[in-house]
């Protein structure tokens, strides 16, 4: 890994790389002014359109905007082949592995992943045992989150086969940009993203219990509007036209799924659920969910109502089964992985564990469930009392973290007070599983807004970037 | 459409009328304050006006004394009121959160923007011509919001909800204020009101938006029996009781004809009709205008949990 993180748009050399060579004229172009004014404009219309998340934790104004970068991120046709062919075959190798885990579990008695770390993990669903999913897919919405460190050079971070989010920041940062630029639209050709939300509905019903007379009935399931996500959840909703449902508006009666119209109950047949696993029904999973919808679980074991995605799907993302990819991928379908993984530390290996105590420095260390950047040290920029807490809590618990390299995260031009820098970004692209698998060119690019910062979460000072995947 | 929906609908439109009504008898109270050169007389028609308004008792619990300053804190701006503009624009926005995926972009948009530009108010930046325009600018939010409803809403149910919700609100309203003044109204020995009267008189008019049309319609000055013919019996005067249970009728019908079923809202709506149906003036005063409006306004509410029992509001 080189010291200087990789540019996405220049080369070593300086000069431009062949994406970006229209963009750098059209910013030459730009009047000294025009960049702020921009960014207002984008910012006035997130916040009239009502795009905001909430922010656990503060109380007034709790409805926040993930700031918008108005320069955007720009893949070649040729780099996006790369990355969708790698990104499809992992999706496929880890839908494969969930059947397997919940079915006969061949791949625990291979040996090839241990069974402690599949039948003692808190992400293993136990009554998911034997169930068989409408076409055999559990995690049918991914997000995969990908980081580049060099021109060929590109690791996933991790996969989210739960609930990942974020899909509608994709949606409107294109809508913003062709707003604000649409003299770029006319010189790019940038592969479009509003097929998302259409696909997202042929997926869903391709995934509708048998037997339905009719176009099944699609609902999205949201835990409310005080959820940090409930605009996503509306949005989405209202773009594939499906009702946007609370667990108050569903029951389940003789083992189907209902829901409370004004003419009386009205059947559900496929629900995309945003609530997580143990707070769906109340029967099965915690007792004290308010949110969920008793009986779910059983209607959805009789097969007369598929949840989108499935529960238990946290197995396979889980940062422990994080490692063994590479390995399901052999497994499930003969093929080396095409898009690495991180290399990473396992601590309940007194060695491993001691090379990472030894060089905490330059690791960086995550709690095994831990998300959204919380419970993270970023060793170069963390504070010695700070590495102090963690040699402890790995000491601790080497079971509950792991612990990687700290990648040089590739850096994009960003608008920022001073003009124009290069901030670190990632990137999600987002897959759809039903009866194909389809990943809409593009995605999330999160970009950590502070100088030097390698975490992109929004919850951590990160804002968004549009992306562009352009054709041929 | 889910009954939580129809319900969201429901209350979103009463909020936004009820926030333009509380704007509009501010005002009322306030122009009669700013005119009165009685010692004391101020601070009266604050109170009256409160009073009408029903947030007299939350209002004595907090202040000790109605002058512009407090009685706009407390009728605009304190959350603390249920029914205090921002409270009111606050649950409409939270409504309107609820059931975005049924709104219009322009409903939205209008509802969002008013909660912004309003949360964005300091208090102690409104007085004297500020304050007005803060006024005429709720009532905007309300009309925008209508505009919006009127010629972008798809005229299914979510439109009938929203229109019912509207109209009960604003039948209320007006009769609320017509029964704390009622006893102005009522005939008496002298056929011409004193001074007193007619500033009373004046209030009720200009509460319910009619002090300039009510000329176009009687070409006459202010008399307490054809006030109450405009506000209860007219039905081409907007905010009267007979024109909001017209509208209300003609809703639930189209509830009737889109789900092909009646139901117990409409027998609801009907007891309210056959209150005003074929009445008159002098009935209603023989009848006691108290005791018409008080029954007036419990069978309006009656439609509001008929609505709810008929439709699944829960």
């Amino acid at each position: 890994m080189s010291a200087t993180p990789f540019d996405e748009m220049h080369n070593a050399d300086g000069s431009i790389r062949d994406p970006y060579l229209i963009l750098e004229e059209w910013l030459k172009d730009q009047p000294p002014q025009a960049l702020g004014l921009m960014s207002a404009d984008a910012e006035s219309l997130f916040r009239r359109l009502g795009i905001t998340f909430a922010v656990y934790g503060s109380n007034e104004g709790t409805e926040k905007l993930i700031p918008f970068d108005i320069i955007p991120r720009i893949i070649s046709a040729l780099e996006w082949r790369r990355l969708s062919k790698g990104i499809e075959q992992r999706v496929r190798a880890l839908n494969a592995f969930l059947y397997d885990i919940y079915h006969r579990q061949e791949i625990l008695k291979a040996g090839r992943v241990p069974e402690k770390l599949i039948l003692n993990n808190s992400a293993f669903c136990p009554e998911m045992m034997g169930l068989d999913p409408a076409r055999g897919v559990y995690s049918h919405i991914i997000g995969v989150d990908i980081v580049r460190t060099g021109p060929d050079d590109f690791y996933v971070l991790e996969d989210n086969l739960r609930t990942p989010s974020g899909v509608s920041y994709m949606l409107e940062n294109r809508e913003a940009m062709l707003q604000l630029a649409p003299e770029l639209f006319q010189r790019y050709k940038v592969a479009p993203v509003e097929t998302y939300p259409e696909t997202l509905r042929r997926t869903m019903e391709s995934v509708a219990p048998g037997g339905i007379h009719g176009a099944p009935n699609l609902v999205v399931l949201t835990p409310g509007i005080y959820n940090s996500a409930y605009f996503e959840h509306s949005f989405l909703a209202d773009q594939m036209g499906a009702m946007l449902c609370e667990g108050q508006d569903l029951f389940v009666e003789g083992g189907k799924v209902f829901m409370r119209t004004t003419t009386g109950p009205e059947r559900v047949d496929v629900i995309y659920r945003r609530i997580d696993d143990d707070f769906l029904d109340p029967l099965t999973f915690r007792p004290d969910s308010m949110l969920g919808v008793p009986g779910l679980f059983d209607a959805y074991r009789a097969g007369n109502v598929t949840l989108v995605n499935a529960p238990g799907t946290g197995i396979a993302d889980d940062k422990a089964v994080y490692v063994y990819v590479p390995e399901i991928i052999e497994f499930y379908l003969g093929e080396k992985a095409l898009l690495k993984n991180v290399p990473t530390y396992n601590c309940t290996n007194a060695d491993e564990r001691a090379y990472v105590l030894e060089h905490l420095e330059e690791l960086v260390v995550k709690e095994v469930h831990g998300s959204g950047g919380y419970g993270m040290l970023v060793g170069p920029a963390s504070t010695k009392a700070q590495r102090e807490e963690f040699r402890k809590k790995i000491l601790a618990r080497p079971d509950n973290y792991i612990v990687q390299p700290t990648l040089a995260l590739s850096t994009c031009p960003t608008f920022v007070d001073r003009g124009i820098a290069p901030r670190h970004v990632d990137l999600r692209p987002y897959v759809l599983v039903g009866d194909d698998v389809r990943i809409t060119p593009g995605g999330l690019t999160r970009v950590a807004l502070k100088k030097g910062s390698l975490v992109v979460n929004s919850s951590q000072g990160g804002g968004t970037k549009d992306t562009w995947v352009l054709e041929d | 459409m889910l009954g939580r929906t129809a319900q969201n609908l429901f209350w979103l439109s009463r909020y936004i009328e009820r926030a333009e009504n509380m704007a509009r008898m501010f005002e009322v109270g306030y122009r009669m304050s700013l005119t009165s050169r009685r010692e004391g007389g101020a601070s009266e028609h604050l109170i009256s006006m409160m009073q009408a308004a029903e947030v007299d008792e939350g209002f004595d619990a907090k202040y000790k004394l109605a002058d512009v300053k407090s009685v706009a804190d407390y009728m605009i701006f304190d959350e603390a009121n249920p029914s205090s503009v921002k409270s009111c624009l606050l649950a409409a926005r939270t409504n309107a959160r609820s059931v975005r995926t049924a709104l219009t972009t322009e409903m939205w948009e209008s509802i969002n923007a008013a909660w912004l530009e309003f949360a964005a108010i300091r208090p102690r930046d409104i007085s004297g011509a500020k304050l007005q325009e803060l006024l005429f600018w709720i009532k905007q939010v309300s009309h925008r919001y209508r505009g919006a409803l009127l010629s972008t809403f798809l005229r299914d149910d979510g439109y009938a909800f929203s229109q019912l919700g509207n109209f009960v609100e604003r039948a209320d309203n007006t009769a609320r204020i017509l029964d704390m003044k009622y006893y102005v109204l009522l005939p008496r020995a002298t056929m011409v009101g004193g001074e007193v009267d007619i500033a009373q008189w004046t209030m009720i008019l200009r509460a319910a938006s009619a002090h300039r049309s009510y000329r176009h319609v009687y070409h006459d000055r202010y008399k307490a029996w054809n006030i109450a013919d405009y506000l209860i019996l007219r039905p081409e005067m907007p905010r009267s009781l007979a024109f909001c249970v017209d509208w209300i009728n003609r809703t639930v019908h189209m509830l009737e004809d889109i789900y092909g079923t009646r139901t117990g809202a409409h027998d609801a709506v009907d007891a309210v009709a056959e209150l005003l149906e074929g009445n008159s003036v002098d009935r209603i005063f023989e009848y006691g205008l108290h005791e018409f409006l008080t029954e007036f306004i419990n069978c309006n509410n009656r439609i509001t949990d008929a609505l709810a029992e008929s439709y699944n509001f829960y």
